[in-house]
């Protein structure tokens, strides 16, 4: 029924408590903060300082680099700080607090772009700020850029959402079909893509329906209906599962000639050609079993997370634990004052029974880690490296191909903190390699 | 009677046989070794830490028999190794300063103040990379002992969640300065008493918030000192161990009891 599916790979529950609850929007908050790390890339340098007046859509943080996407302000309002802040990535980067006046004045940059090449579109979507919005944040504009000598000829549109609770792309299909279809035919138009596939899991049958409207309008569009299964939205597994073209490891889609989006980005883009708006808001999913209404809300990108719950009628009692992201692979939070980020989707907060971590027992070498991993690795022998500290081990076993979806730890019976342990033996062969 | 003896005396006889057998082989293929290894190997310690920077004690007893290494470099058996080595290598020894690894920080559980419950795997360098660690402070000790697991030789201890050295048994490998990733750890000369324990390079009020030992860089030590051997930099006051006599004073002008006194042992 489904066709090809990759190896590997767990059934999660659902949870998508959301699935049907329409984005609402919230106040502005009285101040924001913006730090000048949203993407993979480069670190932007604020170019604003402490007494500006900003506008929406103003250019707030910028780099050289080309591997890397500008930060936009969210607000309108005086800069009150520049200086290194607290962030959800767990470490102080340099951030722009921003006090809001509420009046929300665009700035005159805000103009729709002209776009009449492949090189102006380029630059057109990295000046909207793009990065990928389904979680990893890589700048947008340099998957438009294929490397030399590499023919583009499959789009692939990641409608997956394989992670539990989050419902922010499904409500994107349901609410802004219109953004998805023209998106999808600019990016087609610009980058002379032949074939055009959606991979949606087949626990969203209203989100099918919908694109399948739009797919029949389109003979360049098909839609895939995938298994709903965890990591069934990771990069390879998606192109695999919908193209059946396997991405090598340590290689990139366009090795294999695809190029992979978000919906919501395409959604993005599609918008941004329209207005000129630059990337400042986010659609995200609030829930956990301690969150009084579960929502999904459109959220100012810069907005505290105090306040993202606050428009969610607050905590049913205190939370034990909070996730930024979904719940395999998002970051707890400690702090309620970080701010929302361009490729959060999820903000989840939960009590101690669904929070709290279990102990350790040790490897019984049932071999179901080794079941589920979709990258084929042997999560178990790696384990058993890192706590050995063994260098040679972790390269034996290729640390650095795991991708961190969290299925072995989901799977363990003696609950070991398997995708923990691969971040740190990560670490230490980074540590190793810069040593030599 | 002769049921046992068959067997003993064909046992015998093959054992004078075989015994020969290896004699002549030990004789036929000899390989002549440098008797100073061996020399050298037994007057080291044995530890096998590799802070000498070979790959162990036989690697470094061979290095230093053929002449290729300093015989100063082992300071887990301090100077009496390197006695008994200039000895066996017929050179002269010079003195070496014995060091003790020091733990930069005075942010036990009492001392600081505590970011989040930390429920994943108990290694500092995994601690770290979330947020830094539990600890407010994200330059101080991250108190889940992986110092203490790399010592080879029992000199580290956690004690409210701070990693502290037992002067005594520390031998100066340096395995604790690589393994903690806040590289407070820093390696000091033994008879130095007065160390100051922070590496907050906050300016002085946050570095108080977080923690109620913390140097707040506020220079009286350094004023206070007659040997100008303490500087202030980035909000955190360093003592030149060359330059410093012992005599006290920073201590008690110290307003947050960020300089720790260590009772030298014998």
């Amino acid at each position: 029924m489904f066709g090809r599916m990759f190896k590997g790979g767990v059934a999660v529950p659902h949870r998508k408590n959301t699935a049907n609850c329409e984005t609402i929007g919230m106040d502005i908050p009285t101040k924001i903060v913006i730090p000048m790390v949203q993407h993979i890339g480069a670190p932007c340098q604020p170019t604003v300082k402490k007494g500006d007046t900003v506008k929406v859509g103003q250019v707030i943080g910028d780099s050289d680099a080309f591997v890397s996407a500008p930060i936009h302000s969210s607000v309108s309002g005086t800069v009150t700080n520049v200086g290194p802040m607290l962030a959800a990535n767990g470490s102080h980067v340099v951030s722009v607090e921003i006090e809001t006046d509420g009046k929300q004045e665009v700035h005159e940059s805000v103009v729709p772009p002209e776009i009449n090449n492949l090189q102006e579109f380029v630059s057109a979507i990295r000046k909207s700020g793009l990065v990928g919005l389904g979680g990893a944040g890589f700048p947008t504009h340099i998957k438009m850029l294929p490397p030399k000598g590499k023919k583009i000829d499959m789009l692939v549109i990641n409608a997956a959402e394989c992670e539990p609770y989050i419902t922010a792309d499904y409500r994107e299909c349901i609410e802004n079909s219109w953004s998805i279809i023209s998106g999808i035919n600019i990016v087609v138009e610009h980058m002379g893509i032949e074939q055009v596939v959606i991979g949606v899991e087949d626990n969203k049958p209203e989100a099918i329906e919908v694109l399948a409207k739009i797919a029949d309008k389109n003979d360049k569009i098909s839609i895939k209906k995938l298994k709903s299964l965890y990591p069934q939205g990771a990069e390879k597994m998606l192109i695999y599962a919908t193209t059946g073209r396997k991405v090598p490891p340590g290689k990139l889609p366009s090795d294999v000639g695809c190029v992979v989006m978000n919906i919501t980005s395409v959604s993005f883009v599609a918008d941004y050609i329209k207005t000129g708006m630059p990337l400042i808001k986010k659609r995200i999913t609030v829930d956990g079993s301690v969150v009084f209404n579960p929502s999904n809300v459109e959220v100012l990108i810069g907005t505290p997370l105090e306040e993202v719950f606050n428009r969610c009628g607050g905590f049913k009692k205190p939370p034990y634990k909070i996730i930024m992201g979904g719940p395999m692979m998002g970051v707890a939070q400690y702090s309620l004052q970080t701010s929302v980020i361009k490729n959060t989707n999820a903000l989840l907060a939960f009590d101690k029974v669904e929070g709290d971590l279990p102990s350790e027992s040790a490897c019984i070498r049932c071999g179901k880690c080794v079941e589920v991993c979709p990258m084929d690795l042997l999560p178990l022998e790696i384990n058993r490296a890192v706590v050995g500290k063994s260098v040679e081990g972790l390269n034996k076993f290729k640390v650095m191909d795991c991708i961190e979806c969290g299925s072995c730890s989901f799977v363990c019976p003696a609950k070991r903190h398997l995708v923990q342990s691969f971040r740190l033996g990560k670490g230490i062969v980074r540590k190793q390699a810069a040593k030599k | 009677m002769s049921a046992i003896l068959i067997p003993i005396l064909a046992i015998a006889g093959l054992g004078l046989i075989f015994g020969l057998g290896l004699a002549f082989a030990s004789k036929k293929f000899e390989v002549k070794v440098d008797p100073k290894i061996s020399e050298v190997r037994e007057v080291l310690p044995g530890a096998n830490c590799g802070a000498c920077g070979y790959t162990g004690c036989d690697a470094y007893a061979e290095a230093v028999a053929a002449g290729d290494a300093a015989i100063t470099l082992c300071p887990v058996g301090g100077e009496d190794v390197i006695n008994s080595m200039a000895e066996v290598m017929g050179i002269e020894a010079k003195a070496v300063e014995k060091m003790v690894a020091r733990v930069n920080c005075k942010g036990s559980w009492e001392n600081v103040k505590i970011k989040f419950d930390y429920d994943g795997i108990i290694d500092c360098e995994s601690a770290a990379t979330l947020y830094g660690g539990p600890s407010a402070c994200a330059y101080g000790c991250v108190g889940m002992g992986t110092c203490v697991k790399a010592c080879n030789f029992g000199a580290l201890v956690l004690e409210n969640g701070l990693a502290k050295v037992i002067d005594e048994k520390c031998s100066a490998c340096g395995k604790c300065i690589e393994a903690c990733p806040k590289r407070i750890i820093e390696l000091v000369p033994a008879k130095s008493q007065y160390t100051v324990l922070c590496s907050n390079l906050e300016k002085g009020g946050e570095a108080k918030k977080k923690c109620e030992v913390a140097c707040i860089g506020c220079g009286k030590c350094m004023k206070e000192c007659p040997f100008e051997a303490i500087t202030v930099k980035n909000f955190c006051a360093k003592i030149d161990y060359e330059k410093c006599k012992n005599c006290g004073k920073c201590l008690k002008v110290c307003p947050t009891n960020a300089i720790h006194k260590f009772v030298p042992h014998k």
